[in-house]
């Protein structure tokens, strides 16, 4: 029992410092990437290509004042920032981050919790994302707060049902389990989900953008129209967990997006390759390795998110709400649709 | 009622289906932003690299001393006169007993101030000073943070004994011809119409 609870902990402190690492340096290398994308070279100043910037971001954030509005709800205010970082990194306890190590027979799962419902729970648990926004936005008592807010509880709404059914044909088409877990585990055999599931996964990924509110569907904080969305009146590190719980929710859908189409910690002819180096499966080496091709892939996943922040311009509201409502959800059903056929014939779906 | 023959009938043009969908763009953006991964970047990263600059730039100026290290500048004040800008300003002084290593001649210029938020670097100072004693050299100048540090004096301007400047490529072949007749004081003494190239005669 002992045992359990530290091998829980040192994961779950593990994936907490990882998030925040990522999120840290996911600015950099939001920076770094724009430049480079518009042949400049980005941060180049703190440190060697500019590494040391996140730190000195955060030095900034925290020694900057802060400043509550006098009109503002003083509880909700602070609250909103918190409950919205929670979330984030809640998001963050299903992934598989690695295939499981045995030690002594006993199975050691490289996840924080496997939840047989896992698919469910994240996408309550990022519903509830929305909820720092809409509160800190509320709570500020600005009309350009409280607009950002509406947009993107609207926004998360629209995008929210389409992202749910694109998970449904997946989960039809990945064998039936709601557990992350499984779901990575079912692409061993050597075709992600990607393959059956393509459509699905533009669909997600769509969706994905929409509700991690990153450009071209960032309406909920655009500083053309808005100022600065629903953290207007947000200083200091009150501001600096907004923008740092935006890029873990980044991370997190980037290795949901890894885990759950391109196969996770697998890759092709992996136990080929394990088995050409010699290495047991199960053992510490085998969970490195794939740690390490889940976490590539993840990495992939968020630079893709910067490049389409950085050449696509943002959506006018209604047209966010057409692609939505009139594009996607009408997509999706019809790739539930299809998918549901494609397995009735394929006798994975009995009556 | 056609009141003007500019009109234009905007098109009303419909999308097309590739148009609507907005994939075939979309993907061809990216595109474009990926290929400017790998573009060349025009960026000159400043301290560590400069620009490249012409031989006759016109930076930063110095007061020259002569090969006996005295202030060439007399304070006739020409260069003042010159100056679109008005940044120029001195006060002038007479040599004493004993400071003739210091000062060339008779004359020289207690206080020597140029403003470099007004001065526009064109060089009219330079070409207006009758002793060689104002140049534009290839140096910037640096950034401050208060406004009153761009007033530069003398402790600025003059060279130091120890570190000469060259100003070689701004000299004119006048210049360097008197620089040849270590006996004259004054460039208007020699016969310049031989060389004289490029200034009008008045």
């Amino acid at each position: 029992m002992e045992v359990f609870i530290i091998y829980k902990s040192v994961i779950a402190l593990a994936v907490f410092a990882v998030s925040l690492g990522i999120a840290a340096y996911s600015t950099w290398w939001e920076r770094k990437f724009a430049g480079l994308l518009q042949d400049r070279w980005g941060p180049s100043r703190a440190g060697k290509w500019g590494l040391l910037q996140p730190l000195a971001d955060g030095g900034k954030m925290l020694f900057k004042e802060e400043i509550i509005p006098n009109v503002s709800n003083r509880f909700l205010f602070v609250l909103a920032p918190g409950l919205f970082i929670i979330t984030a990194i809640m998001a963050g306890v299903l992934i598989p981050w690695a295939p499981s190590v045995v030690i002594n027979g006993e199975t050691y799962a490289m996840q924080v919790a496997d939840l047989n419902v896992g698919v469910i729970f994240l996408l309550s648990v990022t519903s509830v994302g929305v909820y720092g926004i809409m509160i800190g936005g509320w709570a500020s008592n600005n009309k350009y707060s409280l607009l950002g807010a509406i947009r993107a509880s609207a926004q998360m709404i629209s995008y929210e049902l389409a992202m749910g059914i694109s998970l449904i044909a997946l989960i039809i088409s990945a064998g039936g389990s709601l557990s992350f877990a499984d779901i990575v585990k079912a692409q061993d055999a050597g075709i992600a989900n990607i393959v059956p599931q393509f459509f699905g996964f533009i669909i997600f990924f769509i969706c994905a953008l929409a509700e991690t509110n990153r450009a071209p569907f960032d309406l909920a904080e655009c500083e053309t129209e808005l100022v600065g969305g629903y953290h207007t009146e947000y200083s200091a590190f009150k501001l600096g967990l907004f923008l740092f719980a935006e890029y873990i929710n980044m991370f997190v859908s980037s290795a949901v997006m890894a885990g759950f189409y391109f196969g996770g910690y697998n890759f092709p002819f992996a136990h080929e390759v394990y088995q050409a180096l010699g290495l047991a499966e199960g053992s510490i080496a085998v969970s490195v390795i794939g740690f390490l091709v889940y976490f590539t892939k993840t990495l992939i996943f968020i630079s893709v998110f910067m490049w389409v922040r950085w050449t696509l311009p943002r959506f006018r509201y209604d047209q966010l709400m057409n692609l939505g409502w009139k594009t996607l959800l009408p997509l999706s059903l019809l790739n539930l649709a299809i998918t549901v056929v494609v397995e009735i014939f394929r006798g994975n779906i009995t009556f | 009622m056609q009141l003007t023959n500019r009109r234009k009938v905007v098109s009303d043009k419909h999308q097309t289906l590739s148009e609507r969908i907005y994939f075939p763009a979309v993907v061809k953006g990216m595109l474009i932003t990926f290929s400017h991964l790998f573009k060349k970047r025009p960026t000159i990263m400043y301290p560590e690299e400069q620009r490249e600059i012409a031989p006759v730039y016109r930076g930063r100026h110095v007061l020259k001393r002569d090969e006996n290290g005295a202030e060439r500048c007399t304070a006739c004040g020409m260069c003042a006169v010159a100056c679109p800008a008005e940044a120029i300003t001195m006060e002038s002084a007479e040599r004493k007993r004993g400071e003739e290593g210091l000062y060339r001649e008779e004359k020289y210029a207690s206080t020597y101030e140029i403003n470099m938020l007004r001065c526009i670097f064109c060089g009219l100072c330079e070409e207006a000073c009758p002793k060689e004693a104002i140049f534009l050299t290839d140096r910037l100048v640096e950034s401050e943070y208060e406004r009153e540090t761009f007033v530069y004096g003398k402790d600025k301007l003059v060279e130091k004994i120890d570190q000469r400047i060259d100003v070689t490529k701004r000299q004119t072949p006048e210049v360097i011809e008197f620089k040849k007749r270590p006996g004259l004081k004054h460039n208007s003494l020699f016969d310049k119409t031989q060389i004289d190239r490029h200034r009008k005669p008045h």
